[in-house]
C-alpha cells in the first residue's frame, strides 16, 4: 500500500495518530497532547449504538457528544470523521452481552469492547489510514521493558482511574502501535490540561455505565431484549433444597447476602447462577469463598506466559476495583487459552464473566476471563 | 497537509464565491445598508439594490420582476413552493393531492411527507427506472381531478441525472395542474426561457453557483396561486415575510448573471472534464466492482457519480479526505449513521452497492490534474478499506 504526503523540503514527514474521541476530557486532552507534541492527527469517533428513539440518551455517541467531539477536533485544527460501527458492535457486544446473561454469566462488555472494538477494529481502521499510533484516553502506560527488546503495560499513574484491567488483551503488535497520553498523569492533572487547552470539557462528570443502556438499569435493558432471562425461578441451596423465589436471575450479585428474602440459622449468599433451570443457588460463606479458580481466553501481554509449564506467583485482579492477591497459575496447553489459579488467600464474590488480570505490581502481564463453576 | 494541497470535488454542495459577487455585495453592507421597506433616502437606495437584483434575476430566467421571490435558501423556496400552493388548493377547495418522485431532495421528500402525515393531504411518490428518470406516462396515470402540484426536480444532486421537466410540466398544463421543479442543482446548466415553459414555479440556491448561502430564490409564475408560509410584514410581495437580506439577493443576482453568461462554454468544459473522468474511473476496476450512477448522458455536465460494491460511501470519503480530495458519498453520512441511500434504493440498486456512493462534482476551478489525481488516489483509497475489511471482518 502506497500513500503520498506531501512534504515541504526541510519539513521530516510527521508521524501520524488517529485519536479515538469521544467528546470526553480524557480523550480530548490525550488528542491535544498528540497536537502539542507535534503528530500528524486525526479524530475518529465511533457511532457504537444506537435505539430508535433512544438516541439522546445512550451514554455514548449522542448527537451533542458527536458535537462535542467535532468541536474540539476543530478547535485544536484537526481532521475529524464519524466512523459508524453499529453493526460490528452488536454483533460482538451487545449480543455477547445478552448472551453471556443468558448463561448466568455477568460478562464484562467493557474487556471485550477493547478486546473487538476499539483494539482489533478500530486499530484495524487506523492502520489502513495510514496512522503510526491509535491514541485513546485510557489511564494505563506502555513501557518499555528492562532489556529494551518488549512493550510492557503499566497500570496508569492514577490508581482510582487505572483502566489496565480492561486492557491486559493488548499484545506486543498493539504496543508498538498504541498511545495513551493520559495515563502517565492524574484525573485531576487531565482536567488542568483540559483547562490549559482551552477545552470546554473541564467540568464534565465522569462516564460510569455501559454506553448501551440508554440511560437505564442495565436489568430493564436485559428485560427488554431477552425478557426470557429476567424471569422468576427457585432459589435452591446447594443440596437442591428450595428455599425462596428469586425475582430474575440478573437481579443478583455473586456473594450478595442481603435482599435474599430467604431465612436461615447460617448466613446465606449468592453462590452461582444456573441457567438451564433458572435457579438461584445459595450457599454459606465458606462455600462463597474460594482457593481455586479456572478461568479461559488468556492472553499475555508479552506474547508468552512467564512459564509455561510449571505453576507461577503472581498477583491476580477478579474485579475491575480489586486489589491483586497473590496465586499460583498454572497455565495449560489447551485451545480454550485456560490456566488455573490457586490463590494463596481464599478470595470472595468472584464471579465467571469477569476478568481475571495478572499483575507484577504495575505491571499488567495479562489475563483471562473467569469460567463457569 | 496545507489548503492548497487539497483539490475541491464537491461543487454539487457548494462553490466558493466568486469575487466579483463579493465586490458587487460589499456595498450593500457598508452604504446600502437601509431596510428597503423603509420611504427614506437609506430605504430607497436598499430597495434600488434588491430591485435590480430582482430584475436581473428575472431577465435571466425569462420572467417578470414581480415573479421572483427572495428566500432565505433553496430549502425554504422548496418548502414555500409547496406547503403555499397545497395550503392555497385547500383553502380554494381546488383539491388535496400531491406528486412527487421518490428521489427529490429532502427539502421536497420531508416536506411533502409532513403535508401528507400531519395535514391531511395526499401523497403520491412516482416510480423511476434504473437512471431515475420519471416517466411521462407514469405522471399522466397519476393525476387525478384533485390534483394539485406534481414538484419533480430538474437534476438529481446524489446521481446527477436530469429529469425532462419541460415534457413532465406539459403533462401537468394539459390536466391543468401546477407543476414545480425545484432546479437547485441543475439551474447553472440550462438556458431558462420560464414565459414560454410549462413550469410555475421553480427553486433555485445562488450557493451552488459561486453565490452566497443563505439565500434563495422561488420564481412563482404570475396568478399562481399561492400562500405565504412566513407570514408578517408583507415583504416579497406578501410571498415571504422578513426583511430581505440586500447585500445576498445582490449577490445572488451578480452570480446569476455571471454563470449564465457563458453557458454553453462552462457546460462544454465541464462535460469535457466529466467525460473523461468517468472513462478512466471505470476502467480502473472491474465491471463488478464499480458501476455509473444515474443516466450516463442525461446528465448535468459537471456531475459524475459511482456505486462501488461492498463499500461504504461515508468511508471513501473519509480517505479520499485524508488524500487530500474533497468529495462526497452523496448521501447524509456525516453523522456516521449511514443508512441505505433512497435514492441508490430507488434507482434499484441492491444492499451490496446501496451503501453511498462517490459523488464527484467539478466546477470552474476543476482541471484535469485534478482528474489525474483523484484517479492516481482512488486505488489506494479503496486497497486500503478492502485490506481494512478483510482484516476484520474476514
Amino acid at each position: 500500500m502506497s500513500s503520498e504526503i506531501k512534504q515541504t523540503p526541510n519539513q521530516t514527514k510527521k508521524k501520524r495518530a488517529v485519536v479515538a474521541m469521544s467528546g470526553g476530557v480524557d480523550s480530548s486532552v490525550a488528542a491535544a497532547l498528540m497536537v502539542e507534541q507535534g503528530y500528524d492527527v486525526i479524530g475518529l469517533m465511533m457511532r457504537l449504538w444506537s435505539e430508535d428513539g433512544k438516541e439522546m440518551l445512550n451514554r455514548c455517541c449522542t448527537p451533542e457528544q458527536m458535537d462535542d467531539a467535532r468541536h474540539i477536533a476543530g478547535s485544536l485544527g484537526i481532521p475529524f470523521y464519524v466512523v459508524d460501527v453499529k453493526d460490528y458492535f452488536r454483533d460482538t457486544i451487545v449480543d455477547f452481552y445478552l448472551d453471556q446473561h443468558r448463561l448466568g454469566r455477568t460478562p464484562n462488555p467493557c474487556i471485550e469492547c477493547n478486546r473487538e472494538i476499539r483494539f482489533n477494529w478500530l486499530y484495524e481502521r487506523a492502520m489502513a489510514l495510514n496512522a503510526d499510533y491509535l491514541v485513546t484516553g485510557h489511564y494505563a502506560q506502555v513501557q518499555r521493558s528492562a532489556d529494551g527488546q518488549s512493550f510492557e503495560l503499566h497500570a496508569g499513574v492514577d490508581n482510582n482511574k487505572d483502566q489496565s484491567y480492561v486492557l491486559h488483551m493488548l499484545d506486543q503488535e498493539h504496543l508498538a502501535h498504541v498511545k495513551f497520553p493520559v495515563g502517565g498523569i492524574s484525573k485531576p492533572e487531565v482536567r488542568e490540561l483540559a483547562k490549559k487547552f482551552g477545552l470546554p470539557v473541564a467540568s464534565k462528570g465522569d462516564s460510569m455505565d455501559l454506553c448501551f443502556l440508554s440511560g437505564e438499569d442495565y436489568r430493564d435493558f436485559l428485560t427488554r431484549h431477552v425478557p426470557e432471562i429476567n424471569q422468576p425461578g427457585p432459589i435452591l441451596n446447594a443440596a437442591g433444597d428450595l428455599l425462596g423465589q428469586h425475582n430474575g436471575l440478573p437481579n443478583y450479585t455473586i456473594g450478595q447476602r442481603k435482599g435474599l428474602g430467604v431465612t436461615s440459622p447460617d448466613p446465606l449468599f449468592v453462590l452461582r447462577k444456573s441457567a438451564p433451570d433458572n435457579a438461584l443457588i445459595l450457599g454459606t460463606r465458606s462455600d462463597v469463598v474460594t482457593h481455586e479458580l479456572q478461568v479461559r481466553n488468556v492472553s499475555w501481554v508479552a506474547g508468552h506466559p512467564p512459564q509455561q509449564d510449571q505453576p507461577f506467583t503472581t498477583g491476580v485482579k477478579i474485579r475491575y476495583k480489586a486489589r491483586p492477591v497473590t496465586a499460583q497459575v498454572l497455565v495449560q496447553s489447551d485451545s480454550a487459552g485456560s490456566a488455573t489459579l490457586q490463590f494463596e488467600d481464599p478470595v470472595f464474590g468472584a464471579t465467571p464473566g469477569q476478568g481475571a488480570v495478572f499483575y507484577d505490581g504495575t505491571n499488567c502481564l495479562g489475563g483471562g476471563i473467569i469460567s463457569d463453576f | 497537509m496545507q489548503e492548497n494541497d487539497l483539490i475541491y470535488m464537491d461543487y454539487s454542495a457548494t462553490t466558493p464565491t466568486d469575487e466579483r459577487v463579493i465586490e458587487a455585495m460589499l456595498p450593500f453592507w457598508r452604504d446600502g445598508w437601509g431596510n428597503p421597506s423603509s420611504s427614506h433616502k437609506y430605504g430607497q437606495t436598499a430597495k434600488m439594490g434588491l430591485e435590480t437584483a430582482r430584475r436581473s434575476v428575472a431577465q435571466l430566467l425569462g420572467a417578470n420582476p414581480a415573479e421572483i421571490v427572495f428566500t432565505g435558501s433553496g430549502s425554504e423556496a422548496d418548502n414555500l413552493a409547496l406547503r403555499g400552493a397545497m395550503l392555497k388548493a385547500r383553502d380554494t377547495g381546488r383539491g388535496n393531492h400531491l406528486i412527487i418522485s421518490p428521489i427529490e431532495h429532502e427539502a421536497i421528500n420531508h416536506t411533502a411527507h409532513q403535508l401528507a402525515d400531519k395535514m391531511g393531504f395526499e401523497l403520491t411518490v412516482l416510480p423511476v427506472d434504473q437512471y431515475g428518470l420519471v416517466s411521462s406516462s407514469d405522471l399522466q396515470s397519476a393525476i387525478r381531478p384533485e390534483t394539485v402540484l406534481v414538484s419533480i426536480m430538474a437534476a438529481n444532486n446524489e446521481i446527477g441525472t436530469q429529469q425532462p421537466i419541460f415534457e413532465l410540466g406539459a403533462v401537468c398544463h394539459e390536466h391543468n395542474v401546477l407543476f414545480h421543479t425545484d432546479a437547485v442543482q441543475a439551474a447553472q446548466y440550462i438556458d431558462w426561457d420560464l414565459a414560454n415553459a410549462p413550469i410555475d414555479m421553480l427553486s433555485l440556491a445562488p450557493h451552488k453557483f459561486y453565490g452566497p448561502k443563505g439565500v434563495g430564490i422561488l420564481y412563482v409564475r404570475n396568478d399562481t396561486p399561492l400562500i405565504s408560509t412566513m407570514t408578517g410584514g408583507g415583504q416579497e410581495n406578501g410571498q415571504r415575510a422578513g426583511t430581505v437580506n440586500v447585500p445576498f439577493a445582490v449577490g445572488a443576482a451578480k452570480a446569476f448573471e455571471l454563470v449564465m453568461q457563458d453557458l454553453e462554454t462552462n457546460n462544454n468544459k465541464l462535460q469535457a472534464l466529466r467525460d473523461s473522468l468517468i472513462s478512466r474511473l471505470l476502467q480502473l476496476f472491474p465491471a463488478d466492482q464499480v458501476m455509473l450512477t444515474g443516466h450516463p448522458t442525461q446528465r448535468m455536465p459537471h456531475h459524475a457519480s459511482f456505486a462501488f460494491k461492498n463499500i461504504p460511501g461515508g468511508d471513501l470519503v473519509m480517505h479520499l479526505d485524508l488524500l487530500g480530495i474533497a468529495a462526497s458519498s452523496g448521501s447524509a453520512c456525516s453523522s456516521g449513521n449511514p443508512i441505505p441511500s433512497p435514492v441508490l434504493q430507488a434507482i434499484g440498486l441492491d444492499d451490496h452497492w446501496n451503501a453511498g456512493g462517490l459523488r464527484i462534482s467539478l466546477g470552474k476551478h476543476s482541471s484535469i490534474s485534478d482528474i489525474d489525481r483523484l484517479i492516481e488516489q482512488l486505488p489506494n483509497a479503496l486497497e486500503s478499506l478492502k485490506q481494512f475489511s478483510s482484516v476484520v471482518y474476514g
